[in-house]
């Protein structure tokens, strides 16, 4: 990866099994990775800084690769989010220069599904959580998909960092059962239903 | 009895550089928690055997997510930790009761060896409290260059009537060692200190 300075890369992958209700069948998984960069723009204002979408994109994939090992597969992933993180020495703009990157590389592997990538992004200090949103990777109104995972590391993003993070889920929520648009009725066309 | 676990989470660092220089091959640490049930929350129990029985089965099972997570055959580990942290209905002994009578020996077999004690850290919490683990050197106490730590910690545990039980396990020391003591290459491993 030219260009980029890569000082940590944080995995988390989480199995639910209950929440207090039945336990379920097959576990709920949740994964997440979370990379901590060097900000090549921190402490000035950059007017040009879209070629570092460029610089990002064999980090996208490798991290999609690494989500796909770490719950199975590609066939087994129904949900995806992303996020950002930018040490204080950044701008928010430059946390939004991840979701090119981040969520094609997440839909290329995943063989194209059609809902966007839902996302956030905030300026934050060391030890700063993000709550990665996540919805179904075909059709964005799927109520039993809606959920979230939270990021983070005690140690970054320092001032001159960035943390970029994907996250994938295999399913619905544990004791999904507040109605709305169901998997088995999604048209799956336009990305929303 | 079987642990009655709600969730398991397991979290990999891998550090490639620090303070501007290369770590190469990079230092990585994996920490395995569990969420159980607390069988004695809100009531006061003399007998924690129980619990104990719950820190044998959790001490093999987190040990081997940790190991399987680094990819790693289980004799390159170096380091190891544990740690809980028991929500407000429960006491302090019932962290103590699943960390210190059984959950080592299984872990110790996850890790292959284990010459040295397990560093340990305990305490109550609420969902989203930090849980710091120690962590040192499997074999040998005193080697200076694995005294670490790792942190974790999950949004929504430990709920009141639960206990969040953390393994960790590394295949590496810090970073950037340079404080001296012993170190990896002198240490003998026999009894668990040099």
């Amino acid at each position: 990866m030219p260009d980029l300075n890569i000082r940590k890369i944080v995995s988390s992958c989480e199995e639910i099994f209950h929440e207090g209700g039945p336990v379920a069948d097959t576990p709920l998984q949740r994964g997440s990775v979370l990379a901590i960069l060097e900000n090549p723009f921190a402490g000035r204002y950059e007017p040009h800084i879209q070629g570092f979408m460029e610089d990002l994109k064999p980090l996208g994939l490798e991290m999609a690769q690494q989500l796909l090992d770490m719950l199975g597969g590609p066939d087994r992933i129904e949900g995806y989010g992303k996020g950002s993180l930018i040490g204080q020495a950044g701008e928010l703009e430059h946390g939004a220069l991840w979701h090119a990157p981040g969520g094609y590389a997440m839909r290329q592997l995943l063989g194209k599904p059609n809902a966007i990538v839902p996302s956030c992004k905030k300026v934050g200090g060391v030890g700063a959580r993000l709550d990665v949103p996540i919805t179904h990777i075909n059709a964005s109104y799927v109520r039993s998909h809606f959920d979230s995972m939270e990021v983070g590391c005690n140690d970054a993003p320092r001032a001159a960092e960035l943390a970029f993070a994907l996250v994938m889920t295999t399913g619905a929520r544990i004791h999904s059962r507040s109605g709305g648009l169901e998997t088995s009725d999604i048209t799956g066309k336009d990305g929303l239903r | 009895m079987k642990a009655k676990i709600r969730k398991i989470a397991v979290n990999v660092e891998e550090i490639h550089s620090e303070i501007g220089r290369l770590v190469n091959p990079p230092t990585r640490k994996a920490v395995a928690v569990a969420v159980i049930e607390n069988p004695f929350a809100g009531q006061y129990h003399d007998d924690l055997s129980e619990l104990m029985e719950i820190g044998a089965t959790l001490g093999g099972l987190l040990g081997a997510k940790c190991v399987a997570a680094l990819g790693i055959p289980p004799e390159q580990a170096e380091s190891y930790g544990k740690a809980a942290m028991v929500g407000e209905n429960g006491e302090l002994e019932h962290a103590a009761a699943i960390l210190h009578p059984k959950l080592g020996a299984p872990l110790r077999e996850a890790v292959e060896k284990g010459a040295a004690l397990v560093p340990s850290s305990k305490k109550m919490g609420s969902p989203g409290q930090v849980l710091d683990v120690p962590l040192g050197h499997k074999d040998a106490a005193y080697v200076r260059s694995h005294f670490d730590s790792i942190e974790v910690r999950l949004n929504d545990s430990p709920r009141a009537n639960e206990i969040m039980v953390a393994v960790a396990v590394t295949d590496s020391g810090r970073p950037l060692p340079r404080v001296g003591g012993l170190t990896t290459q002198d240490a003998i491993g026999k009894d668990g200190l040099r």
